[in-house]
C-alpha cells in the first residue's frame, strides 16, 4: 500500500504573535516524509510559506484574514485517494467554532473532511458520515477565541476508504500524541446530476 | 638580453641538463670500473653546469635535484671506497683539488657526509670546516643552493641528544651552532638578491626570491626538529640569535617570512614563554612589515592552543599574555601612523578573539579592546572602507558567538561606540546579527533597561538613521528586515506584570519613530505582546492587586488604543480593523464595557470610511459580526446599537450574494447559546427573511441581464439556516416555513430557465440526507425532524 501522508495545519501567527515553530515541530517536519500539506490559513508571512514549501512542494493552502498573500483561496476541495477534503480558514463561519455551522460548509462542500482553523484550539469530530477537523495552532499563538492554546498540528494517514488522524500536541515541552480512526463507508464517485 | 626570456632560459637548462646527464655517464662508467681518478674528474665537470648565472630559481632548481641524484650514488661509492682501504681523510683533501670552487665545495660536502658518518672525527669539527668554507660562494642562488645541500646532507647527522654522533666534546650545542650559522649566512644571501640589477627588474627578482624562501625558512625547521632544543635552549640561544639576524637584515620581505616562519614553526608553549621577546622584536622591523598579520597569525596560534585544553590556561595567566599582547598592537599601532582602519581592526578582531579563549570571564578586557578600537576610530567618522566595515562585524560577532546571551554584550560599554562607527548599511548588518542571536538562544529574560540598550543598538532597523537619506532598500530585503524586528518583539518577555508592562512601554517609544513603512510590522507584534499580558493579569487575584499597580487591563487597553491609532498615518485600516476588534474581545473577557464598545466604535469608523475595497468589505463584515456574536459584556442599549449597524452594513455591501451571505449571518448576532438572555426568535426569522427577499432580488437580476435566473445554492445555504434554529428550539422556525422552502428549491431547481448547478444540487441533497440523518437519530430529535417531509 502507498503511504499517503497529509500533513494539516495553520494559525502559526509568524511573526506577529510567534517567533518561530516550536524547535520540536521542526525536528519532525521532515522534507520527503509527507505528500501533501494542508493549511488552514495565518502563516502569516513568506518566509513560513517557503519553509513549508520545502518540507513538501504539495501545497493547499487557504487565506487567513492576517495573511501577508491575498491571493490565497478563500475554499478549497481537493481529492487525495478515496477521500474528498474541503478547506477554509473558518473566520467566514459563524459563529466562530459552531460544530453545526462546519457542518453546514462540509454539507455544502460535499465533502468527507473539512478542515478548518481560526479557533486556534484542536478538535476532530465525527459527524454524520464525515469528519471536521481543525489542527489547532501550529505555534500556539495567542487567539481571542481560546486560552491556554497548546502548539498543535494534526497528521492523516489515508489508506483506501480508512484515514487515522493523528494530533501532536505540544503539552510541556513534551510532544503528545493522539489518535482518531474514520472509516468511510463508499468510495468516491462522480456527481450524478 | 634578459628580455629574451622563457624560451632562452629553457634552452639553456636543457643545454645545462644535457651537459649533466653526458658527464654524469662518463662519472657512471668510472665508478664501475672502480676508478677513483675518473669518477672525480667527471662529476667535477658534471657539477660544473651548476655554475651557471642565466637561469632562474625555479630553473636551476631542476638542474640541482638532477645533479643531487647523480651525488648520491658518489656519495655510496665514496663509501665503499673507504672500505677497500682509502682513508676518508686522504678523499677529504683529493677533492680539494677541484679546477672550480663551487664542484669543488659540493664534493667535499659529499665526502664530509661519509667522513662524519665514519666518526673517524667529531661531527662538529667537519660542519664547521663546511659551513666555512662554503663562504666561498657569495653568488645568492649558487649558494643558497649549495647551503641547502649542506643543510640535506648533515640533517640527519646533527650531534643531537640521543643520536649516534653525540659524544664528550660533541653537544647539541654545536649542532645548533651549525644550523644557526647555515642560516644565517644563507639570510644574507637571500637579502643580498634584494640589491642586485636593474631597479626596473624589483617586482622579478622580489618573485624570484620569494621562490627560494623555503631554502632559507627549512633551517628553522631544522631547529624545531632537534630535540636538544628545549625551551631554555630556544630561549636563552636559538630565539635571540634568529631575531638579531631578523631584526638586522633590515629586509622587509625577509622579516615578513621569518617571523611569520618561528611562529609557525615552533611549539606555542615556547612563544608563551618567550611573548616578551619575541613581541620586543615587532617595532624594531622595516615599517613596511606587514606586522598585524604576524601578530595576528600569532595571537590565532595562541587563540588555538588555549582552546585545545584547559591545563594550559594557568600559564597563558602567569606570563600575562594578554596584557603583552594589547601593549605590543598598542605600540605598532601607534608607530604605524599611516596604518589604515581595517589593519587596526584586524589586529583589534585578533586580539578579542584571543582574549574570548583563553579569558572568557573577563568583560572588562574584551570591553577594553573594544573601546581601544573606538579611540582608533574616533575622529573617522563613519568609515567607508568595506574591507574594514567587514572586519568590525567580525569583531562585533564574536561576542555574541562566544557568550551566546545578548545580556552580556549588552553589558560591553564599549560595544554601542564601535556600532557608531559603521556606515547606515553595514550597521543594519550588524543588528540583524544581534537579533539572530537572540533568536537562537531563547531562553533570555529582559527587563526595561536591558531592552532600552538593545533597540539602541539596533536601531538602524528601527528607524532611519539619516533623515535625509533613504534606503534604496529591495522590497524583500525590507520586509526581512522588519519581519526578524517583529520576531524579536515575541522574544521579549519578563515574568513580572509590572516590568513586563514597561518593556511594552519602551518597545512602544522606540517602533513609533519608525516612520509608516515600518509600523504595520512593529505595531500587530507589540499588540499581541500586550494582548498577552492583560490575559495574565486576567488571571490574578483582583483583591491582591495593589492600588498603585500600574499594570492593569484598562491602563493597558489605553495604551493599546493609542497604538493602532498611529496605524492611521501609515494607512492600513484593514490591519487596524482587525486589532480593534481584537482588542475589543479581549476587553469584553476584561468585563470592561465602555472600553470594548469604544473598540468597536473604532473598528466601525474604520469600516464606514477607510474601507472601500468590495472583498476586504466581505472579510471586514465576517469578522465584525463573528466578534460582536461573541461579546457577552453590552448591555441591551449598546447591543442593539452595534448589532443595528452590523446588519446595515451587510445588506449594502456591493453584490448580492455576499449581501445575503453577511445578512444570514447576522442573525446569529440574535441567537447565542450559552446565553438565555440572547435568544430572539423573532429577530432570528426576520433575519433569514430578509436574506431570502436579496437572494430572490438576486434571481431576478439575474434574470434580466443573463436570460436566466442564477444558481439556487443561495437558498439551500438559508435553508439550512433555518434548519439550523430549527434545531435549536427557535419556535419561529415552523415546519411549514421548512416544507415551503424546500418546494420553492425544488420548484426553482426543475424550471427551465434556471441555471444548472451541480454544486447545489448536490447541496440540497445532503441537506435532505441530513433531515433523514436526524429522524433516524432517536429521542427528541426523531420527533423534532418527523414531520418534514422530503
Amino acid at each position: 500500500m502507498v503511504l499517503v501522508l497529509v500533513l494539516a495545519l495553520g494559525d502559526l501567527h509568524i511573526p506577529h504573535r510567534a517567533p518561530d515553530l516550536p524547535a520540536k515541530f521542526k525536528s519532525m517536519l521532515v522534507p520527503g516524509k509527507i505528500q501533501h500539506i494542508i493549511c488552514t490559513g495565518n502563516l502569516c508571512i513568506k518566509d513560513v510559506h517557503d519553509y513549508l514549501k520545502i518540507v513538501c512542494p504539495d501545497m493547499h493552502i487557504i487565506r487567513g484574514e492576517y495573511d501577508e498573500e491575498t491571493r490565497y483561496p478563500e475554499i478549497k476541495t481537493l481529492t487525495i485517494g478515496q477521500f474528498k477534503i474541503g478547506v477554509c480558514h473558518g473566520h467566514q463561519i459563524i459563529p466562530w467554532g459552531d460544530l453545526d455551522s462546519l457542518a453546514m460548509l462540509r454539507r455544502q462542500l460535499d465533502v468527507d473532511i473539512l478542515v478548518t482553523g481560526h479557533t486556534h484550539q484542536f478538535t476532530a469530530y465525527k459527524h454524520e458520515g464525515g469528519v471536521v477537523i481543525n489542527p489547532g495552532s501550529a505555534t500556539g499563538a495567542y487567539s481571542s477565541i481560546a486560552y491556554d492554546v497548546n502548539p498543535s498540528f494534526v497528521l492523516m494517514d489515508i489508506d483506501g476508504l480508512r484515514v487515522v488522524v493523528y494530533v501532536y500536541e505540544l503539552i510541556d515541552g513534551e510532544v503528545k500524541v493522539d489518535k482518531i480512526d474514520f472509516k468511510k463507508t463508499t468510495a468516491v464517485t462522480h456527481s450524478a446530476y | 638580453m634578459i628580455s629574451d626570456g622563457v624560451e632562452d632560459e629553457d634552452k639553456w637548462l636543457a643545454a645545462g641538463i644535457a651537459g649533466l646527464q653526458q658527464n654524469a655517464f662518463y662519472m657512471h662508467r668510472a665508478l664501475d670500473s672502480n676508478n677513483l681518478k675518473d669518477a672525480l674528474k667527471y662529476s667535477a665537470q658534471m657539477l660544473s653546469e651548476l655554475r651557471t648565472s642565466r637561469l632562474s630559481p625555479h630553473k636551476y632548481y631542476e638542474l640541482y635535484m638532477r645533479a643531487f641524484d647523480e651525488l648520491r650514488k658518489l656519495e655510496i661509492f665514496f663509501k665503499e671506497e673507504t672500505r677497500r682501504g682509502c682513508a676518508i681523510i686522504d678523499l677529504y683533501e683529493l677533492v680539494q683539488h677541484a679546477g672550480n670552487i663551487l664542484p669543488r665545495l659540493y664534493l667535499l660536502c659529499t665526502v664530509g657526509s661519509v667522513y662524519i658518518k665514519s666518526k673517524e672525527a667529531p661531527a662538529k669539527d667537519v660542519l664547521k670546516d663546511l659551513v666555512e668554507m662554503c663562504r666561498g660562494i657569495q653568488h645568492p642562488v649558487r649558494g643558497l643552493f649549495l647551503r641547502s645541500y649542506l643543510s640535506q646532507v648533515s640533517r640527519d647527522k646533527l650531534p643531537d641528544i640521543g643520536s649516534e654522533y653525540e659524544g664528550d666534546a660533541d653537544t647539541v650545542v654545536d649542532a645548533v651552532e651549525f644550523v644557526l650559522q647555515n642560516f644565517t649566512e644563507m639570510n644574507k644571501l637571500w637579502v643580498r638578491m634584494q640589491h642586485q640589477g636593474p631597479a626596473r627588474e624589483k617586482e622579478k627578482r622580489e618573485k624570484e626570491r620569494s621562490e627560494l624562501r623555503d631554502l632559507v625558512g627549512k633551517n628553522l625547521h631544522v631547529l624545531s626538529q632537534i630535540e636538544g632544543v628545549d625551551l631554555d635552549m630556544y630561549r636563552n640561544t636559538v630565539l635571540p640569535r634568529v631575531l638579531e639576524q631578523v631584526v638586522n637584515c633590515k629586509d622587509d620581505l625577509a622579516q615578513y617570512y621569518l617571523m611569520d616562519c618561528i611562529i609557525q614553526v615552533f611549539p606555542d608553549e615556547y612563544h608563551l614563554q618567550t611573548l616578551e621577546e619575541l613581541l620586543s622584536a615587532c617595532p624594531q622591523l622595516q615599517p613596511s612589515v606587514d606586522i598585524k598579520t604576524v601578530l595576528s597569525r600569532l595571537m590565532e596560534r595562541l587563540s588555538n592552543y588555549a582552546a585545545s585544553s584547559a591545563e594550559v590556561l594557568p600559564e597563558f595567566l602567569q606570563v600575562e599574555a594578554f596584557s603583552k599582547l594589547n601593549n605590543a598592537i598598542g605600540k605598532v599601532i601607534e608607530a604605524q601612523v599611516d596604518m589604515p582602519a581595517f589593519g587596526a581592526v584586524t589586529l583589534y578582531s585578533s586580539l578579542l578573539t584571543f582574549t574570548l579563549h583563553v579569558h572568557p570571564d573577563r568583560l572588562d578586557y574584551v570591553d577594553r579592546i573594544l573601546g581601544a578600537c573606538v579611540k582608533k576610530l574616533s575622529g573617522k567618522g563613519k568609515l567607508e572602507d568595506s574591507k574594514a566595515t567587514k572586519q568590525i562585524v567580525a569583531l562585533l560577532s564574536a561576542p555574541l558567538e562566544k557568550y551566546n546571551n545578548i545580556e552580556t554584550a549588552l553589558k560591553l560599554s564599549n560595544y554601542p561606540r564601535v556600532m557608531e562607527h559603521l556606515d547606515d548599511g553595514t550597521n543594519k548588518v550588524m543588528a540583524s546579527v544581534i537579533i539572530q542571536s537572540i533568536m537562537k538562544n531563547k531562553t533570555c529574560i529582559f527587563t526595561a533597561d536591558k531592552v532600552e540598550a538593545l533597540f539602541e543598538l539596533i536601531k538602524g532597523l528601527i528607524k532611519d538613521l539619516d533623515e535625509n537619506l533613504h534606503d534604496e532598500l529591495d522590497e524583500e530585503d525590507f520586509k526581512e528586515e522588519q519581519n526578524s524586528v517583529a520576531r524579536l518583539i515575541q522574544m521579549l518577555y519578563n515574568d513580572n506584570p509590572e516590568e513586563m508592562l514597561k518593556i511594552i512601554c519602551t518597545v512602544r517609544k522606540h517602533i513609533l519613530i519608525g516612520g509608516p513603512r515600518r509600523l504595520p510590522f512593529t505595531v500587530p507584534p507589540l499588540i499581541f505582546s500586550s494582548l498577552k499580558l492583560v490575559r495574565r493579569l486576567q488571571g490574578q487575584d483582583k483583591d491582591t492587586a495593589a492600588e498603585e499597580a500600574s499594570a492593569t487591563p484598562k491602563k493597558i487597553f489605553l495604551l493599546l488604543n493609542q497604538t493602532i491609532e498611529a496605524l492611521a498615518t501609515v494607512p492600513v485600516p484593514e490591519l487596524a480593523l482587525r486589532l480593534y476588534l481584537q482588542c475589543a474581545e479581549a476587553a469584553n473577557d476584561c468585563d470592561l464595557e465602555p472600553v470594548a464598545y469604544e473598540f468597536f466604535t473604532q473598528a466601525y469608523i474604520l469600516y464606514e470610511e477607510e474601507i472601500a475595497d468590495s472583498k476586504a468589505q466581505v472579510t471586514a463584515i465576517h469578522l465584525i459580526i463573528g466578534t460582536l456574536q461573541r461579546m457577552h459584556v453590552f448591555g441591551v442599549e449598546n447591543r442593539d446599537t452595534l448589532t443595528h449597524k452590523a446588519t446595515g452594513y451587510s445588506a449594502k455591501l456591493l453584490k448580492k450574494p455576499d449581501q445575503c451571505r453577511a445578512v444570514y449571518a447576522c442573525s446569529h448576532l440574535f441567537w447565542v447559546d450559552d446565553q438565555d438572555s440572547i435568544k430572539d426568535g423573532e429577530r432570528v426569522l426576520l433575519c433569514l427573511k430578509r436574506a431570502l427577499r436579496i437572494a430572490n432580488a438576486a434571481q431576478q437580476m439575474a434574470n434580466a441581464t443573463r436570460g436566466s435566473s442564477g444558481s439556487v445554492m443561495l437558498f439551500v445555504e438559508i435553508l439550512n439556516k433555518y434548519i439550523y434554529f430549527f434545531e435549536k428550539g427557535n419556535s419561529q422556525i415552523t415546519v411549514a416555513a421548512i416544507q415551503g422552502l424546500i418546494e420553492l428549491i425544488t420548484t426553482e431547481m426543475q424550471s427551465d430557465n434556471v441555471t444548472s448547478d451541480p454544486a447545489a444540487d448536490a447541496f440540497l441533497a445532503s441537506t435532505l440526507r441530513y433531515i433523514e440523518f436526524q429522524k433516524q437519530k432517536g429521542g427528541a430529535v426523531s420527533e423534532k425532524y418527523e414531520p418534514i417531509k422530503v
